[in-house]
């Protein structure tokens, strides 16, 4: 039982290492500036009965009228004499006691609509949610004036009609939090120990739903004491002598032309009170759910940033390759914190030569492959270090339009998931034709017949028909053949391909890579294959370079290190590629996990996993070893070196 | 295409029937006697039982429901008894009014959100960023009703740009300028809000959309940054924007209330404030309902314009 109620989920800033609530809230400065001014409106709406203030309700004919600043009336009188600024400062008070109030009842009556729909599910839920939709079909405040229509004009049938049209917020909101707690575990644990429904509702699902209920006060508080004042100064809230922030405008509004400041001040008022609200508002739904929160997506720009520090490495270039790499560094800034991604990497990719680059998740394969044309988001990515020479031209100082011209042309890219890798809203010719004329100025009607025929050439049939089709109404094979097919659009002298076979079904995986494995040798285009499977490897690459925590750990042709790989890690990484026909071989999981690359050891990084680490692996950083044949291992005692010992 | 537009038309159908039976059970909710509400205070006593008749109060309320709902079709939206004419009379009326008004307010309020949106996002913590987030800030914080009065004050009273009130000039106006001038200050007070709205939401739609993969996909291809922008980015963003313009519609559509009462325009809102304060309840009763159903109306354009953009949802 007590494990059971501590089972529910952890809000996310409960976590180690965050700073509270409240802290992050103060961090910031527009929130703190609402949550003062707001605190300061509030403190003085309550202390209006002590405060030195004139009776607001008095009249006083002979100073009718007065302008700010008069003797006595510091914001000036109204039409019938009295204190504005007591009147204000009173009105203030009645404004925000119907604007809570009104946030309170919508809130409790549309959190348990909400919740009782969310848990119940099924009938109750569709008839409930109908309900509230119909409530929705309607325009807002026409509800709001329907429902007063109907009570009569006054302050409260406004608060109520206000809380009304309120309540489908908070139900639609807190029924969505609700429908995915109700099947979280604990609540079956919960239910299993006999617990009422009542009781999960209020004890289990509650708590993890107060949140979401309080973003929605936060963010619909401002809304309803604006609405509430819109009611009174349309003369159907507060009535005289009850007089609240809208119902003082509306009475100022009928003498705007000759004494405006008996209308200006209170709808200023209200704009600073609902404005401070919203400010506050907004800070606390940033710090409650950080994912609304807007600034946490930051726009990636064109290119990634290149802020090479140090050396660059000579640049002589290697007549051989088509595209050199050397000692690339690529990092992630994220929150005053340095992820090294990439940290010194060497690619060489020859004329129609096939490079694989094979490592886990989170190794930096992909960073390193997405660095070449600056396409690592930026922020938080950036490039720290190394060049990357595509036939002798420095990629890394070339210009943005440079490597725009490039991209497409001299180097593409074929990607992961071609469904979301392809525009969903334009058809595949548009996609292609787009492809074709950015870097070929040619007519449209050219370009289509040029996407034509690039369809043919990746073996889609009937590719006039496919040419007007959208992403989503071709297969998974299909798709990644146009994304081919693009990457073929000028006569690329590097493709980099970055799991290009990992969403597909395998049989058609095996059609995609052969596709490729022939355009490569028609064309004698040069590939950067990233994947993280060695069978894939096999079918295609030439030369293999393995990865491990941002550095290659062993390179070679592709069949020495997969006859006898030489690093520990390579050899664990192909045990664990299963056989067809061996279904009893067990497949060897690496223990452990991957390190952090924001906090990498000093030496090996494989060593915590690796079963013949030695003291001295864990001493110093490793370097790349020659073991001839163009082989490289990064490390001290490699199992090709076992024969000998 | 049109096999989608049609079935989304008959969608609306329901919903429609929706509205009448929740305008009914509003007025069927009226403490006291209904034909004496709607009668007001001074109705003779044969005059409430006539009423009463007429609109079969004596029967079952679900009966009474289809009574109203077959009147409805016919047309009858019974009798204001303030201006002793036919409801739908003085609702098509005053309904040309306000769909100028909200229409207008509704094509500046997007074209206006949409731009501020997409520069806002362009320019993401530049100071474009921030002054825009700032002043959309303070449009969603503003009364409209105020606006409106400050604005009059400016550019009415002060200024003399604008009229201060009404539809038409009362004497010798009634063209397409005329009523242009007229239409300026309250269409742009009444759009402010959901201007701020809209380019809140499109300046996260588009931040959302410029992180997709599909993205990477464009600038991969050499795309000029500006197309991958204004063409790959911008259209994407769009489609989770075009649902919100129709949600907005009906702020607008009830927004309008207060414009019209703050500038005496000829609408349906004024109307129904007048209608409200003299408890002339079919009145309201037939401008909330044709108002209402306008709303769904303006949603399923939206609809259709959001299906016309995005092939995945024919």
């Amino acid at each position: 039982m007590t494990a059971v109620e501590s089972a529910p989920i952890q809000p996310a800033r409960k976590a180690s290492g965050r700073p509270s609530a409240t802290r992050l809230l103060l961090n910031n400065t527009l929130a703190t500036g609402g949550l003062v001014v707001l605190a300061a409106i509030v403190l003085i709406a309550l202390a209006a009965p002590i405060l030195p203030l004139a009776d607001p309700n008095v009249t006083a004919p002979a100073n009718r009228l007065l302008r700010p600043l008069s003797e006595g009336h510091l914001l000036g009188t109204d039409a019938l004499g009295r204190d504005i600024l007591s009147r204000l400062i009173w009105g203030t008070r009645v404004s925000l006691l119907v604007g809570i109030s009104a946030t309170l009842i919508a809130a409790f009556f549309g959190s348990l609509i909400g919740l009782v729909a969310g848990y119940a599910g099924g009938r109750i839920d569709t008839v409930l949610m109908r309900g509230i939709d119909m409530v929705m079909a309607f325009p807002y405040i026409l509800l709001a004036l329907a429902i007063v229509a109907v009570l009569g004009p006054g302050l409260l049938n406004a608060l109520y009609a206000i809380a009304i049209v309120n309540i489908p917020f908070f139900a639609r909101n807190i029924r969505g939090i609700t429908l995915g707690l109700a099947r979280r575990e604990f609540v079956d644990a919960a239910r299993l120990s006999g617990k009422s429904n009542a009781q999960i509702l209020f004890i289990e699902v509650l708590p993890n739903v107060l949140p979401v209920i309080v973003i929605t006060m936060s963010t619909t508080v401002g809304w309803m004491i604006l609405e509430t004042a819109g009611l009174s100064f349309l003369g159907l809230g507060a009535q005289p002598p009850q007089a609240d922030l809208g119902s003082m405008l509306g009475d100022g509004r009928k003498i705007l032309f000759t004494a405006p400041h008996v209308s200006i001040i209170p709808g200023l008022m209200i704009f600073v009170l609902v404005m401070s609200i919203n400010l506050l508002g907004d800070g606390v739904r940033d710090v409650l759910d950080p994912r609304l929160k807007s600034g946490a997506l930051s726009r990636p720009v064109a290119r990634t940033a290149v802020t090479r520090q140090g050396l660059v490495p000579d640049a002589a270039p290697d007549p051989a390759a088509v595209l050199d790499v050397r000692e690339l560094r690529t990092e992630f800034h994220i929150g005053g914190e340095v992820f090294k991604a990439v940290g010194g990497v060497d690619m060489r990719v020859g004329k129609g030569e096939c490079l694989g680059i094979v490592g886990e998740s989170g190794s930096g394969k992909s960073v390193s492959a997405m660095s070449i044309m600056g396409l690592v988001p930026t922020p938080p990515g950036r490039i720290t270090g190394g060049v990357a020479l595509l036939e002798g031209e420095d990629l890394f100082s070339a210009s943005d339009e440079r490597i725009r011209q490039l991209r497409g042309s001299a180097v593409s890219h074929v990607f992961q998931d071609p469904l979301s890798t392809l525009h969903p809203l334009f058809t595949v010719g548009d996609q292609l034709v787009e492809a074709i004329r950015a870097h070929e100025p040619v007519a449209k009607s050219a370009a289509r017949r040029k996407a034509e025929e690039l369809l043919r050439t990746v073996r889609i049939p009937n590719p006039a028909e496919r040419l007007k089709a959208y992403p989503h109404e071709l297969s998974g094979g299909m798709r990644q053949r146009v994304c081919i097919a693009m990457a073929l659009a000028h006569d690329a002298k590097v493709i980099i391909a970055d799991e290009p076979t990992t969403a597909l079904d395998v049989t058609v995986q095996a059609q995609v890579l052969s596709l490729l494995d022939t355009l490569r040798a028609e064309r004698d285009t040069g590939v950067l294959f990233i994947t993280h499977d060695f069978g894939v490897v096999s079918a295609i690459c030439d030369r293999v370079a393995v990865m491990y925590a941002g550095q290659f750990v062993e390179t070679g042709t592709t069949e020495q290190i997969l006859s006898s790989p030489a690093h520990p890690y390579t050899a664990k990484l192909i045990d664990c590629v299963p056989v067809l026909g061996e279904p009893d071989r067990r497949l060897d999981a690496i223990e452990g996990r991957p390190p952090m690359v924001n906090d990498l050891p000093k030496g090996c990084a494989f060593a915590p996993r690796c079963p013949r680490a030695r003291d001295t692996c864990r001493a110093a950083p490793i370097g790349l070893t020659e073991l001839g044949d163009g082989r490289t291992v990064r490390c001290l005692y490699p199992l090709t070196e076992d024969g000998d010992e | 295409m049109i096999a989608y537009i049609a079935k989304r038309l008959l969608a609306a159908i329901p919903v429609l029937f929706g509205l009448t039976v929740i305008v009914f059970a509003i007025m069927a909710l009226i403490p006291g006697d209904p034909a004496q509400a709607i009668l007001g205070n001074f109705a003779t006593p044969e005059n409430v039982e006539k009423l009463n008749r007429d609109l079969g109060l004596d029967k079952p309320l679900v009966q009474q429901y289809f009574i109203w709902l077959g009147n409805l079709f016919q047309g009858d939206l019974g009798r204001s008894y303030m201006q002793n004419r036919p409801v739908l009379d003085i609702v098509l009326e005053r309904f040309n009014a306000t769909l100028i008004l909200a229409g207008t307010a509704l094509v500046l309020c997007s074209v206006l959100g949409l731009i501020a949106g997409v520069i806002s996002a362009v320019r993401q913590y530049g100071w474009a960023d921030k002054a825009i987030t700032f002043v959309v800030l303070i449009g969603i914080s503003i009364p409209s009703f105020w606006l409106g009065l400050l604005l009059i004050l400016v550019f009415a009273v002060n200024l003399r740009w604008f009229p201060a009130s009404g539809m038409y000039s009362i004497f010798g106006g009634g063209d397409l300028p005329d009523l242009l001038h007229h239409l300026f200050l309250p269409a742009l007070t009444l759009a402010v809000v959901a201007t701020g709205v809209i380019a809140r939401l499109t300046r996260t739609a588009m931040l959302e959309v410029l992180r997709q993969d599909f993205i990477r996909t464009a600038r991969a291809k050499g795309v000029t940054e500006r197309s991958v922008i204004y063409k790959h980015a911008f259209k994407a963003a769009l489609v989770t924007v075009i649902p919100v313009i129709g949600i907005q519609a009906g702020f607008v559509l009830g927004g309008a209330v207060y414009i019209e009462t703050v500038f005496q325009w000829p609408g349906i809102g004024s109307m129904l404030v007048t209608a409200i304060s003299t408890r002339d309840l079919l009145l309201v009763q037939g401008g909330v309902l044709v108002v209402a159903a306008a709303y769904v109306l303006f949603n399923l354009a939206a609809d259709v314009v959001q299906t016309i953009l995005d092939p995945r949802l024919r």
